[in-house]
């Protein structure tokens, strides 16, 4: 008989990927990684690989090509430091919920426990930030393991997964037979709908004369999208989003009422405790969006409807907890509604709407005299791009500002570190959204702090002629830290000034074209140039140093004493 | 209020569950007071027993977080009055204690029994509740304790279903490919 073929564990990882539908990683090779990234070298037309300047900025791009393609990131590190680098970002797509395989080299397994030259317990490491790992020490487990990794990464609640590999592994000899994983007895991960919880919603609506919709990232993650609107239109109910549920809706949609949470829009945080019914669709009130809990919605009941069963009950007691797919319960409610939200409710969201409008966001977004302004620039953004481009922001001002001042009309086009909150997920993110889709405009809207967090990654940028915008507010502080001492800790500045570098010089020593903006005379010249360019390019905007982003609800506040002014 | 709970998952055997099981306690601070993990009547499925001191809360908190990893099957808690629960504990006390005919009373009041004899101890188990094991300890003491130790807590519930037929209906495999 023929001995039938065999290839090494390096090669396997790599064909089981391709079996996958996998074309690109983002990736940092090492010497435990070694034989993975030469058998790379014959399946570069099959597999393309970013070699991004630092592990985390893998890790952020991969999360970020995940979110706009719909796809599972893929991320390739080395053993020891290679691995670590990339916790912080496993940590950011876990809390997320976003699907990235990461795949860590590892010593050789006769070496595992020694405290061998860059051995790590990565498995360990990363144990409380994956929603499931593994290590590899035969080649013969390879395509089993990669089977299991996507099928947990993509299904259920998504979320990373981590493959750790030694390296005596990827150099054995294996036969190779790749199948997909379609079930696994121990995980569940389509829970299924029952007709009862249709049926209790559809009465507690009959009932309601003042129902709130929070939608959260869920509506994305589910791919329903379609389906929300169709309910909103349907029952006229008015919807409020989440951070990360921004985009899930169209905000031209007569019905969307706003973004929660503290810094969100003033409607939808004070209606909360108005509300007499409150569907939560794929969210998990999440501390910044709830505020003081035990005065948190308290005239409302609650329907909560999520995939992640440990989510229930778990922030805020549900009336109707209902454990399943928010696609699978929108598609089975719609064709049975026959209700119609009472307009009068909604014309209470048109009014406090216009007070912020007043307030806030007219002043934010078209001031007269003073320095730049953040929301001027997004809103002007909004505006000249015509709502078509991925933003993608860092952590701090920005973040808020690019999520309240943007006019979101397509799913996942804002791309943000939610959960974590991590400074630094702006640039490389910027570079995994525009791999993902290198058809959009991708602008990132970052802070002259968390810029420099990861700003080696220019060096990215520049390599793959990414033509991404990059738009620094420079307000010479960490603006967010600033906003706080400023407001809670007596204006004692303490270590959140800081000088900043000549942004446009830096990018310039990385080949992409730089440009500075501080009067609003030229800004809108700057923009155009920044948007007409073709290729990268970054844009430091000097705004005015101590603006506040605003409304906000305090710590410690209920949601509807959100500030509208300090 | 807290209270004892006993919680029951069954999983997969895979290496660093239990460290993924435990990371879930030690997030919120919730001491476990005994663990023992065990083979099932189902070939490959394991039982974890946690025993906790907690809020009820807590406690569905928690073993939600534990059924939600990918390689538990089920995950259950109890109060002690719903299920049949012991521990053993071994005491070793040196021979010339054990001559003395008191211990033999004592043997047979806990209907606990010698199961090893050495030239210079022996070796008591007793099985039951952890105030049994506490009791006898005491009792033992003015012998002369040499050794002591005790197991986590093993558990079967009264439910009526039973958990084997739940089992039962679980296919053989662990996982199906295309
Ligand atoms: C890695 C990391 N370190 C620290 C923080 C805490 N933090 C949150 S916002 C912020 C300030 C951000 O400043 P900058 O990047 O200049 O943006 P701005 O708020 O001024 O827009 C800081 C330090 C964080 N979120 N992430």
């Amino acid at each position: 008989m023929k001995e039938p073929l065999k290839i090494t564990g390096a090669e396997a990882i790599l064909s089981s990927l391709i079996k996958e539908n996998v074309d690109t990683i983002f990736g940092y090779p090492g010497g435990a990684i070694m034989p993975i990234y030469d058998k790379l070298f014959d399946k570069f037309h099959k597999l393309k690989h970013i070699l991004v300047r630092h592990e985390q900025g893998a890790a952020h791009a991969a999360q970020a090509y995940a979110m706009v393609t719909g796809k599972p990131g893929v991320c390739f590190a080395t053993s020891g430091p290679g691995a670590t680098n990339l916790i912080t970002g496993i940590t950011n797509a876990n809390l997320d919920s976003i699907p990235i395989i990461f795949i860590t080299a590892q010593v050789s397994s006769t070496l595992l426990g020694t405290d061998a030259f860059q051995e790590t317990d990565m498995i360990s490491l990363s144990m409380p930030v994956t929603k499931w790992n593994y290590q590899v020490t035969k080649a013969n487990e390879i395509a089993d393991a990669i089977a299991k990794a996507f099928f947990f990464a993509k299904t259920g609640r998504p979320g990373p997964v981590l493959i750790d590999i030694t390296k005596d592994a990827q150099n054995e000899l294996t036969e190779f037979n790749y199948k997909k994983i379609k079930s696994i007895r121990s995980y569940n991960p389509k829970p299924e709908l029952k007709d009862e919880d249709i049926r209790t919603t559809l009465l507690l609506m009959q009932s309601s004369k003042k129902p709130l919709l929070l939608a959260g990232h869920g509506i994305l993650l589910a791919n329903a999208t379609g389906q929300l609107e169709a309910f909103v239109n349907k029952t006229k109910i008015p919807v409020a989003v989440t951070l990360l549920g921004k985009s899930a809706i169209c905000e031209d949609n007569p019905y969307y009422a706003g973004m929660l949470g503290m810094h969100g829009n003033y409607a939808p945080n004070v209606l909360t405790n108005e509300a007499d019914l409150i569907i939560a669709a794929g969210m998990r009130f999440d501390d910044r969006v709830t505020g003081d809990l035990s005065r948190y919605a308290k005239k409302a009941r609650i329907i909560h409807i999520d995939i992640d069963k440990a989510e229930l009950n778990k922030n805020v007691k549900a009336d109707i907890a209902i454990h399943a797919d928010i696609k699978d319960f929108l598609d089975e409610i719609i064709p049975a509604i026959n209700y119609s939200a009472d307009k009068r409710w909604l014309e209470q969201f048109r009014k406090l709407e216009k007070i912020e409008q007043e307030k806030v966001i007219h002043k934010e977004c078209f001031p007269e005299n003073g320095k730049i302004r953040s929301g001027e620039v997004i809103n002007r953004l909004s505006v000249k791009t015509a709502r078509e481009a991925i933003i993608v922001t860092d952590v701090g001002q920005n973040q808020m500002m690019g999520a309240r001042y943007y006019k979101y009309k397509y799913p996942n086009s804002l791309i943000t570190s939610g959960g974590l909150g991590t400074m630094g997920f702006g640039l490389p993110a910027a570079m995994g959204a525009q791999v993902g889709r290198p058809d959009k405009t991708v602008i990132l809207i970052t802070g002259d702090g968390g810029f420099q967090m990861t700003a080696q990654e220019l060096g990215t940028v520049f390599q793959y002629n990414l033509p991404v915008k990059i738009v620094i507010f420079n307000n010479n502080f960490l603006g967010m830290v600033r906003q706080w001492q400023q407001l809670f800790n007596n204006n004692r500045y303490a270590e959140t000034n800081m000088p900043t570098p000549d942004f446009p010089l830096i990018a310039k020593a990385f080949g992409i074209e730089g440009a500075v903006v501080k009067d609003r005379a030229k800004l809108d010249q700057a923009l155009d140039k920044m948007l007409n360019h073709n290729g990268p390019h970054l844009l430091e905007v000097k705004i005015e140093k101590e603006a506040n982003v605003f409304p906000m609800i305090y710590p410690g506040m209920a949601v509807d004493e959100i500030i509208l002014e300090p | 209020m807290k209270d004892t709970y006993t919680i029951t998952a069954f999983s997969e055997n895979h290496i660093g569950l239990l460290n993924r099981i435990t990371i879930i306690f030690t997030r919120r601070h919730i001491n476990i007071e005994s663990l023992t993990v065990s083979s099932t009547e189902m070939k490959g499925i394991h039982r974890f027993t946690i025993v906790v001191e907690a809020e009820e809360e807590q406690v569905v908190k928690v073993v939600n977080q534990i059924e939600k990893l990918t390689e538990v099957l089920r995950a259950e808690w109890y109060l002690n009055d719903d299920t049949v629960y012991r521990e053993i504990a071994l005491y070793k006390i040196p021979i010339d204690s054990a001559i003395d005919k008191n211990l033999e009373l004592v043997l047979r009041e806990f209907n606990a029994h010698i199961v090893d004899i050495q030239n210079d101890f022996v070796i008591i188990e007793n099985t039951g509740h952890v105030d049994d094991t506490e009791k006898l300890y005491d009792i033992l003491n003015p012998f002369g304790i040499l050794q002591f130790v005790r197991s986590g807590r093993i558990s079967i519930s009264k439910q009526k279903k039973e958990l084997s037929a739940y089992l039962n209906e679980l296919p053989l495999n662990e996982y199906v490919k295309e």
